[in-house]
């Protein structure tokens, strides 16, 4: 786990670092971090306690808990990662561990618009491909250099291109990620819509 | 691409702007928060010296982390002490209307809205939790957010976001004696699968939809995000109408017949183009429980627990790692499997007409000895009316223990929870691995009247053998 937390900020171009593969399907967000750490009023806390029971199950051989996987900050993951609840917790947790991106199969949908939404790019790739991922990481180290523009990783050994939605792309390479200021530019827009709507009225 | 729908008008309707990215900027007509996914959201506004752009478009309530068995303050809980009251002083600070514990009104954010007639047809609603997608149920396209976007709502009133693909499930037919709503969603998300719904509105419709109260229509699009769908709903008709009339929040007066007029002028018609459609019958649906650790992973009452071949490749995997956490033999019978705990509850099933369904069940019954059974209303409101109806009677005499309005041990951050490897049948809507506080507590998804015949054997029940007696 890295010692200070930096959050992301502005336009997010590229990542470079070391990747951790995490195998499973529908890994759900009360496995990324359970509801008990959501007794919190701020997210400072949360990197530590990412995967907890899950790690604590595995008695030091979760992925999480490797020394070969320190500073890792690629996560590369399969099917239907980030289902269920929608605490923003759980991309949080993973942030302050480390993970700066994620690659993987699919993706729930409130978690990929959480992860964009504090920073974190997603990336899909075909299960075929990811499993080559997770099996070459499992014997080696593997470090990529992804860039945005291009959608594409680099390493010593592999190239490929990288699946993005186009709009999310954009958002990163801008630094809309970040909404609440692009929001407010149309700032005239939303008051003419708040008078607009029908039922704002008759529920008056 | 779909055209006419429900959804498409609602969308269209609440459009800003195209944001340079390529996303949809959307106005949020209705915004509910509650003490867990909120302060964070407060605290950014704080950092970025913002305000809350329209106060009077977000209402609150607490809900996840209330204790259930005395609510007097403080919490014997720090933690939970600190996130209420860190939601009282936000509201008022922001002049944000907070249905605060004893108000009357405070219950699960998903059972209290539609119930003051917050709810209603062709809204826009955003909230910080995954199950939003209940108040589909009255026409509305709700869906849940995160922190962030909290925050994004608070200080804007609109959301970035991507518009859905529209998929119709048709229910032919109608549900058999027996079988609820609970069942009926259970049974489409193992159909469809877990993830089906990723980018897409559900629209759920067809006789079977329409035969529904509006209190099982909201369970029908309360677990549209269990099958991937961040949103699901139920295009509105008379009993959407007679269910919001003469509501606190209600239209009135001259507003109402207005409002009937454009909450009519919004169904989906037989001009409206969908992405994909998808038929099933209902009337083939059994009680309907799941026996892995995810939503998906269902079966019917007299079914056994799938074997690995029966199985797609890509359940596989999922299918391996739920026998060994759950501890059950491919092929086994899920019927008869002993329980320690018996749950009704949640934004799922915590409404009067669930509380009816299962009392009807227990009257005169009781409660096998080894189990330990509790119902947790979904709202002060619904807890009132029980009262009224003599249901906290019929089920404290049965054994179950009566508690206080909230999510309770639907996710366990309060202290109800699991111990140890116990089994529990409940009414919630997540049987993921560690949901109900125990790391390794197992769940067992029913309807609430199949919580309440496993109350009363001990063991996973058909349901119907007690309404035939």
């Amino acid at each position: 786990m890295k010692s200070k937390f930096t959050p992301p900020m502005g336009q997010i171009n590229q990542i470079i670092g070391k990747c951790i593969s995490l195998i499973g399907n529908d890994i759900d967000t009360d496995r990324i971090i359970p509801a008990r750490f959501l007794k919190c009023v701020n997210f400072d806390s949360l990197g530590k306690s990412v995967f907890e029971d899950d790690r604590e199950t595995l008695k030091g051989k979760h992925p999480f808990d490797l020394d070969k996987n320190n500073n890792a900050s690629i996560l590369i993951v399969n099917s239907n990662f980030g289902c269920g609840s929608s605490r923003e917790h759980a991309p949080q947790a993973l942030m302050r561990w480390g993970i700066k991106a994620i690659i993987g199969e699919s993706f729930a949908e409130i978690f990929y618009s959480n992860c964009l939404a504090i920073g974190i790019p997603c990336f899909t790739l075909p299960k075929k491909s990811i499993q080559n991922i997770q099996k070459y990481n499992e014997n080696k180290s593997l470090f990529l250099e992804i860039d945005l523009k291009k959608s594409l990783a680099k390493s010593k050994d592999l190239n490929f291109d990288l699946d993005i939605k186009e709009s999310s792309r954009k958002m990163f390479l801008s630094g809309e990620w970040d909404a609440t200021s692009t929001l407010l530019e149309n700032e005239n827009l939303i008051e003419n819509k708040f008078y607009s709507l029908p039922y704002l009225k008759f529920n008056s | 691409m779909s055209q006419d729908t429900l959804f498409d008008k609602v969308w269209d309707l609440h459009k800003v702007s195209s944001l340079p990215g390529g996303t949809d900027q959307i106005f949020i007509g209705l915004h509910l928060i509650h003490e867990v996914t909120s302060p964070q959201a407060f605290g950014a506004l704080k950092d970025k010296n913002l305000k809350v752009k329209f106060p009077s478009r977000t209402i609150a309530t607490v809900d996840h982390i209330v204790p259930t068995d005395t609510q007097s303050r403080p919490f014997k809980d720090n933690l939970a002490e600190q996130m209420i009251s860190t939601l009282e002083k936000n509201c008022l600070q922001h002049k944000i209307k907070f249905f605060n514990i004893g108000s009357g009104n405070q219950g699960i954010v998903h059972v209290v809205a539609p119930e003051l007639g917050l709810t209603q047809p062709g809204m826009t609603i955003a909230c910080g939790d995954s199950h939003t997608s209940t108040h589909g149920a009255f026409g509305s396209i709700a869906f849940g957010i995160g922190t962030s976007q909290v925050r994004d709502v608070l200080a804007s009133q609109t959301l970035a976001m991507n518009k859905l693909k529209v998929r119709q499930i048709w229910c032919e037919n109608k549900l058999s004696n027996g079988v609820y709503a609970k069942d009926l969603i259970l049974h489409i998300i193992n159909k469809l699968g877990v993830k089906a719904g990723v980018g897409f509105a559900y629209e759920f419709a067809g006789p079977a939809i329409n035969a529904l109260s509006m209190e099982e229509r909201m369970t029908i699009c309360n677990m549209s995000i269990e099958g991937g769908a961040r949103c699901g709903y139920i295009n509105p008709d008379e009993k959407t109408f007679n269910y919001i009339k003469n509501k606190l929040y209600a239209p009135k007066n001259e507003h109402w017949e207005k409002a009937l007029l454009w909450w009519k002028s919004l169904k989906s018609n037989e001009n409206s183009i969908y992405d994909d459609v998808i038929k099933l019958d209902a009337s083939k649906v059994e009680p309907t429980i799941t026996w892995g650790i995810t939503p998906g992973q269902s079966l019917g009452i007299n079914q056994q627990i799938p074997l690995l071949n029966e199985l797609s490749p890509n359940d596989q995997f999922i299918a391996e790692e739920a026998y060994e956490y759950m501890g059950f033999k491919p092929g086994q019978s899920i019927k008869n499997t002993s329980v320690d705990v018996c749950f009704i509850g949640s934004c799922t099933n915590g409404r009067i007409s669930d509380l009816r369904v299962a009392a009807k069940v227990l009257k005169d019954k009781k409660v096998s000895e080894k189990v330990k059974a509790f119902v947790v209303p979904g709202s002060e409101t619904v807890a009132n009316e029980a009262k009224k109806e003599g249901l906290d009677k019929i089920f404290k005499d049965s054994g179950f223990q009566w508690r206080e309005p909230g999510c309770s041990m639907c996710l366990a951050m309060n202290s109800d929870k699991l111990i140890g490897n116990q089994v529990s049948a409940s009414s919630s809507n997540r049987n993921f691995k560690g949901r109900q506080g125990s790391p390794s507590g197992r769940t067992l998804l029913m309807s609430p009247a199949m919580v309440a015949a496993a109350a009363i054997n001990g063991k996973v029940s058909d349901v119907r053998e007690f309404l035939i007696k």
